[in-house]
């Protein structure tokens, strides 16, 4: 028994990769091949889809207006839930727990529910087609969430810590610049971490809110047919490229991750 | 610098945490707040400090009314019971931190900081990370960003309560000489009785948001003002039974009883609670004078010098703390030897009617 006990996990990998490694041979092979025949490794080996994004603006540009909604996104989230979070988990107040637990409810409706009035909202006050649209509309679930994440963190620093700092003779704004959000760092980079991924995979709302000027790169990976036809090469690199920013932003945050986890907030 | 709490009351959500305290603490004083867990200890602490304001009354500082100034305006030092220091600053900058915000030199901050790690052993650990620390290093560090600005009144909050054994009796022998040489007035909370002797200067006896009794600590011991004042200052609890005099008679039943010694003839006739400390009941007779208890054995502790024995007599649940070994087994029905010449009369309202003859 013992000497199988690598197995499943092993299958389990092999099953998760699978796509991922399909997805990567296939940015590398000419669209005739993928179409043609089944080969596991590209016969023609090509770097020219990812060239074709590199060079192309309409394709480039698609992760640009991207990065910098999520980016957007992730500050104005941050902002707003960090005061939030500290409200909450230093002070009682009246209806803070019916409060906190509403908050989490407005993650529960799908995007799709909201796309149709903040469309209307939007292009009433001329906010279409722009990337703090798109940021806006996607602080709907990730302020809920940052605060969700972002209390945890900050009920495991004791409030003994607070009092130190004020009799220390911080002032509020100073402890809370100086003292307090370098304890909680990585609480904020986990909150930071998810407000990017939910952000950044984000199909329905990015694609109803923008038409050209700040399209992103998911929207623009669902023009699969184009005039010569489908170009599934294209599609897989830019796939590929799609994946990496994530894999960046999840290396560095990955032991922090696990503390959320540990605290039950994530 | 003195500091004087006037008639503060502090109510939370409809519920009175502190009830009208008057304090006076004198300058260059050390004072204990005795009292147990959720006696309010903390609340008059961050109310002194600053931290959190009275519902009403006044707080002077210096004759001064600072009732209404912030914290930050007030130069007070406190230590917690946690070990609470900056997680992401090193110990240096723990320590400075004060001193950063106080607007003193580099250079300045260097050597204060310095001193005050040399004087509390942790000149070595300058670098390090308060996580990187052992609870007692931690707790230094503590108290050196306490006592590293010249505060005019520094609280210190059950600081010794979580640390093990043999550092709280090393750090608790340092703790007046830190003191020593300062005008600040020192407030130091415990629940532990031996603690407010032990570090002397006074005690202020603190019960369910009252303050019971204050003065200095050895005399509040051995003259406790009311039966609550001596229940707080006791560790086992002191033993009480309800007693009459009649005459020159003092009873507890039909079958215990003694004649009136000393102070106790001057009592009026009447009902009284009777208290005596654990170490004055004993399982060996200490001399002729002393009553003699019928007790059922509920738990022996042995360890190794001393014996503490709870029993029940009289109904109540007694303790009797003595030296030597004297095993009992649960249950069993035992005689102990009770030194009534040291035990504490007090009338029907609580209050102290007679005290112990010669001292305790």
């Amino acid at each position: 028994m013992k000497r199988f006990s690598w197995l499943i996990p092993t299958i389990y990998i092999l099953f998760l990769m699978l796509p991922i490694y399909w997805l990567i041979t296939m940015s590398f092979k000419t669209t005739n091949e993928i179409l043609g025949s089944f080969t596991l490794f590209p016969q023609k080996f090509t770097l020219a889809n990812y060239k074709t994004i590199f060079t192309d603006p309409t394709w480039y540009w698609g992760y640009f207006n991207s990065i910098i909604y999520v980016s957007l996104n992730t500050v104005i989230s941050l902002a707003a839930a960090l005061p939030a979070a500290y409200a909450f988990s230093r002070y009682r107040f009246l209806g803070d727990k019916h409060l906190f637990f509403w908050l989490l409810t407005n993650r529960m409706a799908p995007a799709a529910v909201f796309a149709l009035p903040i469309f209307q909202l939007y292009s009433s006050v001329s906010l279409f087609d722009t990337h703090i649209a798109v940021a806006l509309a996607h602080t709907l679930f990730n302020i809920p969430l940052s605060v969700w994440i972002l209390e945890g963190f900050m009920s495991g620093v004791p409030r003994q810590l607070d009092d130190t700092a004020y009799v220390d003779g911080y002032s509020f704004p100073a402890f809370f610049t100086r003292i307090f959000i370098p304890t909680i760092a990585s609480g904020i980079g986990v909150a930071a971490f998810f407000c990017f991924m939910f952000s950044w995979v984000e199909l329905l709302l990015a694609k109803t809110l923008t038409a050209v000027y700040a399209k992103p790169i998911a929207a623009i990976m669902t023009r699969t047919a184009s005039t010569s036809g489908y170009e599934l090469g294209l599609l897989a690199a830019a796939g590929t490229l799609t994946i990496i920013p994530g894999a960046i932003v999840i290396y560095f945050v990955r032991h922090h991750i696990a503390r959320g986890f540990a605290l039950g907030r994530v | 610098m003195s500091l004087e709490l006037k008639q503060v009351v502090k109510r939370v959500d409809g519920q009175t945490h502190i009830h009208p305290v008057d304090l006076v603490l004198e300058p260059g004083s050390f004072n204990t707040l005795l009292g147990t867990t959720l006696a309010g200890k903390t609340t008059l602490m961050q109310i002194m400090a600053g931290l959190e304001k009275p519902t009403s009354g006044e707080i002077w500082f210096n004759g001064r009314n600072v009732t209404g100034v912030a914290v930050q305006k007030r130069n007070v030092s406190m230590v917690h019971q946690l070990f609470i220091n900056y997680p992401m600053m090193n110990v240096f900058d723990n320590i400075a931190s004060p001193l950063k915000i106080g607007g003193y030199s580099a250079t300045d901050i260097k050597k204060r900081v310095g001193e005050m790690a040399e004087l509390l052993h942790i000149s070595d650990l300058l670098d390090r990370r308060p996580s990187e620390l052992s609870g007692g290093q931690q707790q230094r560090t503590a108290m050196a960003r306490a006592l590293v600005k010249q505060s005019d009144l520094i609280l210190l909050d059950e600081p010794l309560a979580n640390l093990d054994f043999k550092l709280r009796e090393d750090l608790r022998d340092q703790l007046p000489r830190l003191f020593a040489r300062r005008e600040c007035v020192v407030v130091y909370a415990t629940t532990e009785p031996v603690e407010a002797l032990l570090l002397g200067g006074k005690t202020v006896a603190v019960h369910e948001g009252k303050v019971v009794q204050f003065g200095v600590s050895s005399q509040i011991y051995h003259q406790p003002g009311s039966l609550i004042s001596a229940r707080v200052f006791s560790e086992p609890p002191i033993n009480t039974t309800t007693v009459v005099k009649t005459g020159n008679k003092i009873a507890i039943n039909e079958t215990v009883h003694w004649a009136c010694q000393g102070s106790t003839k001057q009592l009026p006739d009447g009902k009284y609670t009777l208290a005596i400390r654990p170490h004055h009941v004993t399982p060996v007779r200490p001399h002729k004078t002393a009553i003699t208890i019928d007790a059922i054995v509920e738990v022996a502790e042995l360890s190794g010098s001393e014996s503490i024995i709870h029993f029940e007599a009289f109904g109540q649940s007694w303790v009797s703390q003595s030296h030597g070994v004297h095993p009992f087994a649960n249950g069993e029905k035992a005689k102990l030897f009770a030194d009534v010449s040291k035990a504490f009369y007090f009338d029907a309202e609580g209050q102290i009617a007679c005290s112990a003859d010669g001292g305790i």
